[in-house]
């Protein structure tokens, strides 16, 4: 029986590094803070972290032996009084950027959050001038030159 | 025999897709009516064809063929007759045979209802659809050949990934294909239209049922999969931003773009080189997602077994295809433009907003999906872009979308006067913000989003009955004949009404769950409860149970609110011994207002009977996937419109005018 649960454990873990969608949600029971506050800061920290071996999971989410160790070590720099932030750069120092589900605001990452940000500014600016070229005033203004306009442009055209 | 059988159709099918391509394409460039004529016979036969060979392999595993590679690496005769015909495209292979399926298709649609198309037209957009068709069977045929034998075949199979047996699983593949494939057709539209040069109103009419057409069945197709999600992974979530998902999410905001700014080509002549790019950019992005699941380029928990020589065969149809039409569009791009007038406040320059917000949020899921690539290949440095960065900056577009769409959606065409219209919409504004002040003061401040979500969602919901009900001349005339408006009102009204209050609903689904779920867990003894949010989740046990191809461990969870019983949930943790693979089935109680789950955990100790238990509470949880029901449905009641339906417009005038007095701006 016990050899057969562990075979079943065992099997969780491999489908979970054949990149399986891990079954059952992670945190257990053992691991509550006893402190409801720290133990949701705990809960939302964990959201932003990656679960190193998985792919796309955050320790939150994943059962893998790896994401419960960072799911603990979270919980006791926590209680040691570190505040959010500190245990991130915790964890950046250790293990790397990579750890970030939500990539750091440095002149690497400058693409990834002024893209955005730069596509909504061209694409407006690209709006704005559509629309405003197809306006009835302008249309009416982009009508043809009279012939009288005509000459005045050359005229223009040849004094230079 | 069989098999052979369906690979031999399968060549055949390629044969009359060449057909399909060149036959029509020269006639058209040369003006030979009988030559262009080939496609609708080829089409047709191409879709007969590749059907015969999809049903031959459907065959070998309805029968558990053990004797073809692919029946014996994924099927297994104890399976359950539903599992065994879905896992024809559980599979790399499989479903790729139901991508050409779907993809012949619609090439046969076009061919069969589009009797009132133009001659060139028709010939070149099959041409097209032939062409995509031909690199994809040769493809399938010399990378991924579904029907190889084996040698020695086995006595049993290697059973389907017991996560995909699963009745939500067996029918989302199938409609993410009719809706990626569809894009192909509206594609195919675009790249004969930049052949011949000439865009005009008639074209976005008929192009536009194609980009709903796929537009819906994507929103079948990702609702399916997210409800899937759901259910089965076992934590209550529903959208996890993953490389796969946001492959298929990425076209669904393109194509929700294309459709929307189709009308504006098809009601005022203008718009033409966006929607022509767009919907070359749309079909691109399937394509694109099609590579991210295949070639195993972004690791993914849905990706197939990787193997580098599909994924180079692959970037090579995506090359040529984006890369031909992209340099035809700027070949002639300048021979589209220009088109209509109209003010800054009016329903044209709302529809660009809805663009520049669609395709920039489209861009930026792009941009978060494929950085951690680029900056890999740029300095070696790994980062990950995971849920919280995609939340950050994607839900700003969608609140202001939202915040700005009921306006839009009442704006007149050609000129408006936006106090006007918002004057009009002030009742669906007044409801909107009392029931955001309402959410505010019931959660006393908890998060600022699920008010202003709420609040939106009343909004959208609000502004689109309004819209109905101010066409109705609702109050302002007598019943009858308001009911007499209403039921005069063009199919097309009510689809968009339909359809944007279905984006309200779901916004009180992602609002509801996201700011309000709660939960708890707790290691618990027979008898002894879980409180989460006002209900006991009372642990009784559980019990061994044996399934047709796995056994399970039954939890037996009563949940009582106030000490009364309100419903029995049986979480179970499967095994399947063939696959050697676990998986968690949640016991879910759906309610109008919030979804009961639970998940049996694991047994604590070796062989005690306390067990982990994780209890739920998910407000507004089925709001998700009502909602993009309702905005299914409303695409559907669109496309019954009889502008669209076939042969309606042929019995009226072809229209190929290009004046935009030929459509009435309403």
């Amino acid at each position: 029986m016990t050899g057969g649960r562990r075979r079943l454990r065992r099997a969780a873990l491999l489908a979970l590094c054949a990149g399986l969608a891990s079954p059952a949600p992670a945190v257990e029971p053992d691991e509550i803070l006893d402190d409801p506050a720290l133990e949701a800061r705990a809960r939302s920290l964990s959201e932003e972290i990656r679960c190193l071996v998985c792919r796309n999971e955050s320790i939150d989410e994943s059962n893998a032996e790896l994401a419960k160790d960072l799911r603990l070590l979270v919980r006791e720099r926590l209680t040691e009084g570190d505040s959010d932030d500190e245990v991130l750069a915790y964890l950046v120092d250790r293990y790397g950027e990579y750890v970030l589900l939500r990539p750091t605001f440095t002149a690497g990452n400058a693409a990834l959050w002024l893209g955005g940000p730069a596509l909504l500014l061209i694409g407006a600016a690209v709006s704005i001038l559509y629309i405003r070229r197809a306006r009835p005033e302008a249309a009416a203004n982009a009508a043809p030159l009279s012939a009288e306009e005509q000459a005045k442009l050359e005229a223009l055209l040849k004094d230079d | 025999m069989i098999a052979e059988f369906g690979h031999f159709a399968l060549v055949l099918a390629l044969m009359t897709s060449l057909a399909q391509t060149v036959v029509p394409l020269v006639g058209a460039q040369k003006g030979w009516v009988d030559w262009m004529r080939v496609g609708t016979p080829a089409a047709g036969l191409s879709f007969v064809l590749t059907a015969i060979s999809f049903a031959a392999l459907t065959y070998s595993f309805v029968v558990s063929d053990f004797s073809v590679e692919l029946v014996a690496s994924n099927s297994h005769s104890l399976k359950p007759m539903l599992y065994k015909v879905s896992g024809v495209w559980g599979n790399h292979e499989g479903s790729l045979l139901l991508w050409v399926l779907i993809l012949t298709l619609f090439g046969a649609c076009v061919a069969w209802l589009g009797g009132n198309l133009p001659d060139g037209l028709k010939a070149r957009t099959l041409a097209v659809q032939g062409a995509v068709g031909v690199a994809f069977m040769l493809f399938t045929i010399f990378t991924s050949n579904p029907f190889t034998r084996l040698e020695i075949p086995p006595l049993d199979g290697a059973d389907l990934n017991p996560l995909l047996q699963d009745p939500g699983l067996a029918f989302h593949p199938p409609f993410l294909y009719l809706g990626y494939v569809g894009l192909s057709t509206a594609f195919s539209f675009a790249v004969a239209a930049l052949i011949e040069g000439r865009v005009d109103a008639a074209w976005a009419r008929w192009v536009r049922p194609w980009a709903l057409s796929a537009w819906m069945f994507l929103t079948i197709g990702i609702a399916l999969g997210s409800w899937w999600a759901y259910y089965e992974l076992g934590w209550g979530g529903w959208w996890f931003w993953d490389p796969v998902e946001n492959a298929s999410f990425m076209p669904w905001l393109a194509a929700a773009a294309l459709l929307h700014c189709a009308i504006v080509v098809e009601k005022r002549d203008t718009l033409k080189s966006w929607t022509i790019l767009l919907a070359i950019v749309a079909f691109s992005l399937s394509l694109l997602g099609t590579f991210i699941v295949r070639s195993g380029l972004l690791t993914s928990v849905h990706a197939f077994a990787s193997d580098p020589t599909r994924g180079v065969f692959i970037l090579g149809i995506l090359v040529v295809a984006v890369g031909g039409s992209l340099a035809l569009f700027a070949y002639r791009a300048n021979d589209l433009e220009p088109g209509g007038v109209f003010s800054v406040a009016s329903r044209e320059s709302a529809l660009v907003l809805n663009n520049l917000l669609l395709s920039v949020s489209c861009g930026v899921v792009l941009l978060g999906t494929f950085m951690p690539i680029i900056r890999e290949a740029w300095d070696g440095e790994m980062i990950s872009v995971g849920p919280p960065f995609f939340n950050l900056v994607f839900t700003p577009f969608m609140l202001v979308l939202a915040a700005v769409l009921p306006i839009g959606a009442m704006l007149p065409w050609k000129r408006g006067k936006i106090g006007k219209t918002v004057r009009t919409l002030l009742p669906a504004l007044i409801f909107a913000v009392s029931v955001l002040a309402l959410v505010w003061a019931f959660e006393t401040g908890r998060s600022t989003l699920a008010p202003v979500g709420m609040g939106l969602a009343a909004w959208l919901v609000a502004g689109s009955l309004w819209e109905l009900a101010e066409r109705a001349k609702l109050g302002r005339a007598g019943a009858r004949e308001t009911l007499r408006r209403l039921s005069r009102l063009p199919r097309a009204d009510w689809g968009k009404a339909v359809a944007h209050a279905g984006l309200g609903i779901l916004f009180v689904g992602v609002g509801g769950i996201e700011a309000w779920k709660q939960e708890d867990i707790a290691a618990l003894a027979p008898g002894e409860s879980l409180e989460v949010a006002g209900y006991s989740y009372r642990f009784d046990g559980v019990e061994r149970v044996r399934g047709p191809n796995y056994f399970a461990e039954r939890g037996l969870i009563t949940v009582l609110d106030d000490g009364r019983e309100i419903a029995l949930l049986t979480p179970e943790k499967r095994f399947y011994p063939v696959a050697g693979m676990p998986t968690t089935e949640a016991g879910i109680d759906s309610g109008f207002f919030r979804d009961l789950y639970v998940v049996l955990g694991d047994r604590q100790g070796e062989d005690g009977d306390v067990w982990a238990v994780r209890g739920y509470v998910k407000p507004f949880a089925n709001w998700l996937w009502f909602g993009a029901g309702i905005m299914s449905l409303g695409a559907l009641l669109s496309l019954t419109d009889r502008r669209y339906r076939v042969g309606a417009v042929a019995k009226r005038k072809p229209v190929t005018a290009a004046s935009p007095g030929a459509v009435p701006a309403e």
